[in-house]
């Protein structure tokens, strides 16, 4: 067995996090929001849950090292849409990611999906900030605890020897197609163990220095779809999921930076899909 | 110094007593011996409980065993808290005074090294697969933190985390006077520092948590690796029977691989089915492999996180 088992089953950390889940409860001393929303957004006015942005996230995350989220924003809000900001509240770092999308996203429904590190039982916020200034914002609560200071990787030989590898995936469009006709999906995938700076060595007693893809640029026929600047929370091989516009053939293109200073390309016509 | 007679006559009923009350704190904090099992001679196997950490449990959830040469004594596997392994001890002891020469993990998981501390007074080797000090190493802090938690104080008591000194690169022979063991640092499988024992003159192999038996099976390595590790033991001859690290004390070989072996294969083939139909992780951790659901015990705690690992491993392929 594996010892991690099931943060869902301490009870201690159940209680809190029944009183974490009613984020109408009056700020208390140790909640991380209002510093946040002064910090990342100038404290400025927020509508909650208007149904511009969605997001689902596991209630409970089987691995906090790998949780899955995807958010997305239906087309009529969509082409006016400049960034989504994932916030996770009570990781070191509560800036998960700043996404800002470019021409080649489409005007259809929008989806963006990723896996993040998540630290402690947390609210997980996807903020949207459209072309007139507005910031709209959606929250989930989940269960997970040690996901930054989880060991990288399951195999740390592999994590290593493969670093920067990148598949790019294009996906069929689904017949019959569900939303948005004008839309296809991609996926990107860069090998690379994103070490958070918080995984200790015991053997050393030094904590392994933080090494992070921070900057990725996913492009088509020259045109950004989205970029992204990511932290310590993105799962080891960062992983994105994303819906773009579907016109023409031109292949996807990746540009990935890491605080190493390496840079790691790749595009979808390298393989067919 | 020397008493008076008087104090002397004063202190005996004194001492009498405070003897008493030792040797009664001694009693009720003496282990337990862990009940065992003589699978083969001189071979005895714990079979811990189908069960998640505890403080009822005291973190006995995990199969372990000691093999009595003629010079000394090998442990396979302490348990999950130091009083398991102390409980382990006394279930030697109880059976035999020679020394414990070797106290062997077969991985990094806090249920199978959790109790080596109890074993430090005897003054082992501890001996591991190369990559397991590295693994304890980079897990130490969180594997502490946690399971401190689920275990509780009064279980998690004293617990250190001792790493092994005698590593094992590939292959390793262990000399027990009248019988040798076989130690095999296997490839990334459950983990990537799984280590297995042979015991040559019985054929007995303890596979550790490369084998589950109706506790359902936890991924923590490569599927792909754990599946193609199965297969080449399969071949092997010299195995009589082995024990695994989850399920009864003893099982026949290989007749016991098959539930696991067709767990791990449902998972890889519904995975590697739904990740070229482009399905997602969520997808896959909502429906994969679920037709193993009735087959396994604790099913629920372990098989979502299974098809996560599966997937983010395959998604490469």
């Amino acid at each position: 067995m594996q010892a991690a088992v099931n943060p869902g089953k301490v009870l201690l950390a159940a209680i809190v996090a029944a009183a974490m889940a009613f984020s109408s409860l009056p700020a208390r001393a140790d909640d991380p929001w209002p510093d946040i929303k002064r910090d990342v957004f100038e404290n400025r006015d927020i509508a909650e849950e208007d149904g511009t942005i969605s997001l689902d996230a596991p209630y409970r995350a089987e691995d906090a090292a790998v949780v899955p989220l995807t958010m997305r924003i239906p087309a009529s809000i969509a082409r006016n849409v400049k960034t989504l900001t994932l916030i996770i509240e009570k990781n070191p770092a509560p800036v998960a990611a700043t996404f800002h999308f470019g021409e080649a996203a489409g005007a259809g429904d929008r989806m963006l999906s990723t896996r993040v590190r998540i630290d402690m039982y947390s609210n997980v916020r996807a903020v949207i900030e459209t072309t007139d200034g507005k910031l709209h914002m959606t929250t989930k609560y989940v269960k997970a605890s040690g996901g930054c200071s989880a060991a990288a990787g399951k195999d740390m030989d592999e994590a290593l020897a493969s670093m920067g590898k990148m598949q790019i995936r294009v996906f069929e469009p689904a017949t019959p197609p569900s939303s948005s006709p004008d839309m296809r999906e991609a996926q990107v995938m860069i090998r690379h163990p994103n070490f958070t700076g918080m995984q200790m060595d015991q053997l050393t007693r030094e904590f392994t220095p933080m090494k992070i893809v921070q900057e990725i640029e996913v492009k088509r026929g020259g045109v950004l779809i989205f970029s992204v600047e990511g932290g310590i929370s993105i799962s080891e091989n960062p992983n994105f999921r994303f819906t773009f516009g579907a016109e023409g053939n031109a292949p996807i293109e990746v540009t990935a930076k890491d605080t190493d200073g390496r840079t790691f390309t790749g595009t979808s016509a390298d393989k067919a899909t | 110094m020397r008493f008076s007679s008087a104090s002397a006559r004063f202190l005996a009923p004194c001492a009498l007593l405070a003897g008493a009350a030792l040797w009664a704190a001694a009693a009720s904090a003496a282990p337990e011996p862990l009940a065992v099992r003589e699978i083969a001679p001189g071979i005895f196997v714990h079979q811990g409980r189908y069960e998640l950490f505890t403080p009822r449990n005291e973190g006995d959830v995990s199969n372990s065993g000691f093999i009595i040469g003629r010079d000394g004594v090998a442990v396979i596997d302490t348990g999950g808290s130091p009083r398991v392994g102390a409980s382990l001890l006394a279930a030697i002891r109880a059976r035999t005074q020679l020394p414990i020469k070797y106290v062997i993990n077969t991985h990094m998981h806090p249920d199978h090294v959790f109790g080596n501390v109890a074993f430090e007074g005897e003054k082992p080797t501890f001996v591991g697969h190369h990559k397991l000090p590295r693994a304890l190493a980079a897990r130490a802090a969180r594997y502490l933190a946690i399971n401190k938690e689920l275990l509780g104080d009064e279980a998690f008591a004293g617990e250190r985390i001792i790493a092994p000194t005698l590593l094992v690169d590939d292959k390793l022979e262990l000399d027990l006077g009248d019988r040798t063991l076989l130690l095999e640092a296997q490839k990334t499988a459950h983990t990537d520092n799984d280590l297995t024992v042979l015991d040559k003159k019985t054929g007995t192999l303890f596979l550790g948590d490369l084998l589950f038996v109706e506790h359902v099976p936890a991924l923590d390595g490569s599927i792909r690796g754990w599946l193609a590790l199965l297969d080449q033991l399969k071949q092997r001859t010299e195995i009589a029977h082995v024990v695994p690290g989850h399920g009864p004390a003893t099982v026949p070989w290989p007749a016991a691989m098959a539930a696991e072996q067709r767990y791990l294969d449902r998972i890889a083939q519904d995975v590697r089915a739904m990740i070229k139909q482009g399905k997602t992780i969520e997808e896959a951790m909502r429906t994969a492999g679920l037709s193993e659901r009735d087959a396994w015990l604790l099913f629920p705690d372990y098989h979502a996180r299974n098809v996560s690992a599966a997937f983010a491993e395959l998604e490469w392929e």
